[in-house]
């Protein structure tokens, strides 16, 4: 039978995929947004399967906000990469080193 | 015993594992977008798996129906060498695997323990569905919460214009705030000078 740790199993699974593709492609910042939505995913997945055998629907709601808050994010994400990309012809991390940090 | 229901969570997890892989390996953007979406559809169906139909269907309707369709935009709009941001990715590799392997391991460790060993709960139908839980409970306990989602969104909405928006240098909209505040010495000069002597025609000299 499927249980809780089935799901959280998957749940860590999918979350180290997304940390090692942040740790991959350090230089395009498209696919660390989608690494950082991916993420927020396998944290979504151990929410409700949280919610549905604790029998509680909070985790739900905390899901809904959480989908909320990521596509705020990616939206504003998505415009400040076409942004970069008006300024410096170049989505290259190396590339932004304006602040010189 | 093997259910039905177990089959269908290994097929929908192994497809989301290797999609969710896929995202981070392919050489195309694009690709890397579509797979996931094929992440996100497979998740909506473990989704669905564990009763949560709502969230299942705003999944698919928000991130693969919207956020998704704008990274295609993105993706294409944008014309990049997309090999050259892949420089690096074999030197990481070694490295981003171990730490990945280690993660995995240790928190499968951790979910094996016996406060993560919950029994399956039966598939009772219960009389109120997923939706009207969901509604009854967010416009109770939690409508402060849900309000502030509201206020993020319209931030995201007013940042995503705002920052995107240009002006451009040859457009020729014209300002009616600066039109109306116009006076009348901005537009008209008196000028105060003596009249002129009366013209006379100059003596064109006789050639003959």
């Amino acid at each position: 039978m499927i249980g809780l740790a089935h799901y959280l199993i998957l749940g860590a699974i999918l979350f180290t995929i997304s940390v090692v593709g942040i740790f991959l492609n350090r230089k395009n910042i498209i696919i660390l947004l989608m690494s950082i939505e991916l993420m927020l995913l396998a944290v979504n997945i151990n929410f409700i399967a949280f919610s549905h055998y604790l029998n509680d629907i909070a985790g739900q709601i905390f899901v809904f906000f959480i989908l909320t808050v990521a596509a705020a994010e990616s939206a504003i994400g998505l415009a400040i990469i076409v942004l970069i990309f008006r300024n410096t012809r170049s989505i290259n991390v190396d590339d932004l080193n304006r602040l010189n940090g | 015993m093997f259910e039905f229901k177990d089959f269908v969570f290994y097929v929908l997890s192994f497809v989301l594992i290797a999609s969710g892989l896929s995202v981070i390996t392919s050489r195309n953007p694009v690709t890397a977008a579509l797979s996931l979406v094929l992440a996100f559809f497979n998740a909506a169906g473990i989704w669905l798996l564990l009763q949560a139909e709502f969230l299942a269907i705003a999944l698919v309707l928000v991130y693969v129906g919207a956020v998704m369709v704008l990274f295609l935009f993105v993706v294409m709009m944008l014309d990049i060498n997309f090999d050259k941001l892949r420089e690096g990715f074999w030197d990481y590799l070694p490295m981003a695997g171990f730490i990945g392997i280690l993660m995995t391991v240790e928190m499968v460790m951790v979910f094996k323990t016996k406060p993560f060993n919950l029994p399956p709960i039966s598939d009772s139908i219960s009389n109120t569905s997923n939706t009207e839980m969901i509604g009854n409970t967010l416009y109770s306990n939690y409508v402060l919460p849900f309000e502030l989602a509201s206020v993020i969104l319209l931030i995201a909405i007013v940042s995503a214009i705002a920052l995107t928006l240009r002006d451009r240098k040859d457009s020729k909209k014209a300002n009616p705030a600066e039109q109306v505040a116009v006076k009348r010495q901005d537009r008209v000069r008196l000028v105060r000078m003596k009249s002129e002597e009366k013209y006379t025609k100059p003596k064109v000299k006789e050639t003959r």
